[in-house]
């Protein structure tokens, strides 16, 4: 278990310091020059050569690259090209509302999730399942009209939550069910053909011709079989809201880490996109590993093997 | 009698006066806007949001009256003009603080300049300083001040010129002019942005990052009886259908990024509509360039035909009537706007006429640039059919907004680009802020604006003779001078002039003020004017 950590970690770091290098490229690569956006309409070509200049652009890539670099490894993600901020701060600041509209979002998607996967499973071809198969669906492939109807029922029409915003818990009740709902269709999706898988094996037949409650065998003998693929997707799901969910945070006026990226974007503020990108990416590698910890935990089967 | 009498006077006077006490506590209003406020920096922030809040967190030299292009001394007592257009010297206001508490001196003034100057600040604005003696070698590292400005006294400010600026008095008045203390930036390390410190009508009072700024009203500012409310909170991250929404709740009083144009003409036509929406002209033209150094449009012919081929109705009705057909390359708020010039009139057969004469008449293919953000793809797409009617096929290329600066400041790569969300809205209301960058020599450069690529030296000479007329005096003479140059400049057709686009500003029942404090020519919201009612 230690060696499989130590080496899981190892690797996590490789992956970090691959991921800062395609990133890096990628965003030198564009033909967008970010000494230009910054000097804006009014400078003088002298004017961006000299930006360009304070801000090392003006060097080969690849020294570019390890003063980054370097930095990085003092813990140093640099300063805001538009801001002049050390990007630290910044993400630093929206951290706690990325926090915890993640943790409610997963929350909400878990539980409508595995509720009506397990039941779409146990009820599979009635009507119940047709239904909840459809409005996992709809959440699945129509976000933005989801995120739309929930705001203009409970917020504007029936005036129960702020519209938008930060700060109390009745902010986060809308933003964490549209997450929870647009997520909540993966999860059902899921758990649902896990739970015809389990159910069909012949163990949960021997149960049922012990004459099990059919309560009992769902719960006790199949849900905690079919669990495992929800774990590794939360470990997924971890690292990518950690990245910002862009829609629902425009939406809901949430001042979270993907609002932050979004206008890093539209401005060419490399710092900012590669520690928005980093974060995302340390989160994924993270979640990934904390799923493949307690796997064995719920799982016997996978620490024997 | 008497006694019940009095009760119930002072009854119905208590109740008639209340909702008046409950208005007049009530002064602090909340502001929304989408993106997040980038800098507070005077010498680094230049976008229209932080642009009306750095106005109110500094004060400069000289101002602008609210709502007004009208210029005049403000931190600046009194100014001289020397003869020769060369000198300008200063008497500062007396008794003036910053909001740390310390006097506001001459010293303060050349810091400041200085600050946005040095290229170690990275500012946009050192080019609007270059008529300033020594210039050259602050950015070029030779010096780290500018000789040009001298401090004789605590209470004297000198700027020695090395060419004269008619617009210098302008400059002044820029956001890149303001007078900030130099402990105060050197003591938020490299974050003053997010540190301001200044001597203008508000002080910020809490900056959380990513939700909201508390401004609040500086009690001692030097014009009595301004600002008019007692402080104002940003909040930012607010998606302006959301905004809207919550104006019309009363929970804000302006929404800053306006109206959503699918919701425009709802609001409008509501009972309240006309008191909410603020919709005013602005100092700006959308336009197409036309690259003169890329076949065809190196033919003069070729440039004047795709001028009379656009249908600039069309593309204002695509802007849900926010804005007017523009025939030149000022704006009507403009000084030197030409309200007789004809221009080139929406004509399909003379397009077509203007193209057989040069050669083309079968029609060529060209490549038309915007920005990817609605509504310009569809304004690219007008333009695109009003091109195939004359049979021109112009592919569209919607990119982001940096790919299409950077395209357009490269030689011979961008035939045509559609200006709209990028340029032109002047930075000071001067008919020259219209020439330099986009239609002069100097910006017809590597990374420069001038994506015509038009450089006509006959031109540049005349703009540079209207430039050295500062006496103001000869103010007339200069704008006619303006004018004629950009009526020149129309006649070799470098662009085609599509919109003077305005800008919408919606605004709480309780918001008073005339249209112009809310669009400011100058600075976009006047946080200084606006008072509730």
């Amino acid at each position: 278990m230690a060696f499989m950590l130590l080496r899981r970690l190892a690797q996590a770091f490789l992956i970090l310091i691959g991921v800062a290098a395609i990133t890096f490229v990628l965003l030198y690569a564009l033909p967008a020059d970010p000494a230009r956006m910054i000097a804006g309409r009014s400078a003088t070509a002298q004017t961006v050569a000299s930006i360009r200049h304070e801000l090392g652009l003006d060097q080969p890539l690849l020294v570019q690259f390890w003063t980054y670099l370097s930095g990085l490894l003092r813990g140093d993600l640099g300063r805001s090209y538009a801001q002049k901020t050390e990007v630290w701060t910044l993400i630093v600041a929206r951290l706690p509302a990325t926090l915890t509209l993640m943790a409610a979002g997963i929350v909400v998607e878990v539980i409508l999730g595995i509720t009506f996967g397990t039941i779409a499973a146990v009820k599979r071809g009635g009507m119940i399942d047709r239904l909840v198969m459809m409005a996992s669906f709809v959440g699945v492939s129509a976000p933005q009209f989801v995120v739309a109807l929930l705001l203009y029922v409970f917020a504007v029409t029936l005036g129960w939550f702020p519209m938008s915003g930060y700060g109390s818990f009745a902010h986060v009740v809308l933003p964490a069910a549209t997450l929870g709902v647009l997520g909540a269709g993966w999860y059902a999706r899921m758990v649902r053909s896990a739970m015809i898988d389990v159910l069909n094996q012949d163990y949960v037949r021997t149960a049922r011709a012990k004459g099990l409650s059919s309560r009992r065998i769902i719960f006790r003998h199949a849900l905690p079989n079919a669990i495992l693929p929800i774990v590794a997707m939360i470990g997924i799901d971890i690292g990518q809201f950690m990245g910002g969910v862009v829609v629902v945070e425009a939406v809901y006026g949430w001042p979270g880490i993907g609002q932050l990226a979004w206008q890093a974007i539209q401005q060419v503020d490399i710092p900012i996109i590669m520690g928005v990108t980093l974060t995302s990416a340390l989160a994924i590698v993270t979640g990934n590993l904390i799923a493949d910890v307690i796997a064995p935990f719920i799982d016997p089967r996978i620490r024997t093997s | 009698m008497l006694k019940s009498w009095l009760l119930g006077t002072t009854t119905a006077a208590a109740i008639l006066l209340a909702p008046l006490a409950a208005m007049a506590e009530g002064k602090d209003i909340v502001v929304t806007y989408k993106d997040d406020i980038v800098t507070l920096d005077p010498a680094i922030g230049y976008d229209w949001v932080n642009w009306s809040m750095i106005k109110s967190l500094y004060s400069r030299l000289m101002d602008y009256e609210p709502g007004t292009a009208k210029l005049g001394p403000s931190l600046a007592e009194s100014f001289e003009v020397a003869p020769d257009g060369l000198t300008y010297t200063f008497k500062l206001r007396k008794g003036v603080k910053f909001s740390s508490g310390r006097d506001v001196v001459a010293s303060d003034v050349k810091y400041s300049i200085e600050r946005a100057v040095d290229p170690k600040t990275q500012g946009p604005g050192a080019g609007f300083f270059g008529a300033i003696n020594g210039y050259e070698d602050l950015t070029g590292g030779k010096a780290t001040g500018l000789s040009g400005i001298e401090t004789p006294d605590a209470g004297t400010v000198v700027f020695k010129l090395s060419r004269p600026d008619a617009t210098f008095l302008h400059v002044l008045a820029i956001n890149f002019a303001s007078v900030v203390p130099k402990e105060a930036v050197e003591a938020a390390s490299g974050d003053f942005g997010k540190h301001p410190v200044g001597s203008g009508t508000f002080t910020l009072k809490d900056w959380v990052i990513g939700q909201k700024l508390v401004f609040e009203k500086n009690p001692n500012y030097y014009v009595k009886g301004t600002p008019k409310i007692d402080g104002f909170t940003v909040e930012v991250g607010q998606e302006p259908l959301v905004a809207l929404l919550r104006l019309q709740k009363g929970e804000v009083d302006i929404a800053g990024d306006g109206i959503p144009p699918a919701k425009f003409l709802e609001i409008k036509n509501s009972k309240d509509g006309a008191q909410m929406i603020v919709d005013g002209e602005q100092l700006h033209t959308g336009y197409v360039t036309l690259n003169t150094k890329v076949k065809p449009f190196d033919n003069l012919k070729v440039r004047q035909a795709v001028n009379h081929a656009i249908n600039k109705e069309r593309i204002v009705r695509i802007l849900n009537g926010r804005a007017t057909p523009a025939k030149e390359v000022l704006p009507p708020l403009m000084p030197g706007y030409d309200k007789d010039y004809a221009g080139y009139a929406y004509d399909v057969a003379k397009a077509k006429s203007l193209l057989a004469e040069a050669g083309v008449g079968s029609g060529f293919e060209t490549v038309l640039y915007a920005t990817n953000t609605d509504p310009q793809p569809r304004i690219a797409q007008a333009i695109q059919q009003d091109l195939a009617a004359i049979g021109i096929k112009a592919e569209i290329r919607a990119l982001a907004q940096g790919n299409v600066i950077a395209a357009g400041g490269t030689e011979g790569e961008a035939p045509m680009i559609w200006s709209g969300g990028m340029a032109w809205i002047a930075d000071f209301p001067d008919p020259s802020n219209f020439y330099g960058p986009i239609l002069g020599c100097a910006g017809a450069v590597q990374g420069g604006w001038n994506w015509s690529w038009y450089c006509n030296a006959e031109l540049d000479k005349r703009a540079t003779a209207a430039d050295s007329m500062s006496d103001p005096a000869k103010s007339a003479e200069r704008v006619e001078t303006w004018k004629k140059i950009f009526t020149d400049a129309m006649a070799d057709a470098p662009w085609i002039p599509v919109t003077n686009e305005r800008r919408v500003v919606a605004k709480s029942l309780r918001m008073g003020g005339e249209d112009n404090v809310y669009i400011d020519p100058t600075r976009v919201i006047n946080y200084d004017a606006i008072f509730v009612k």
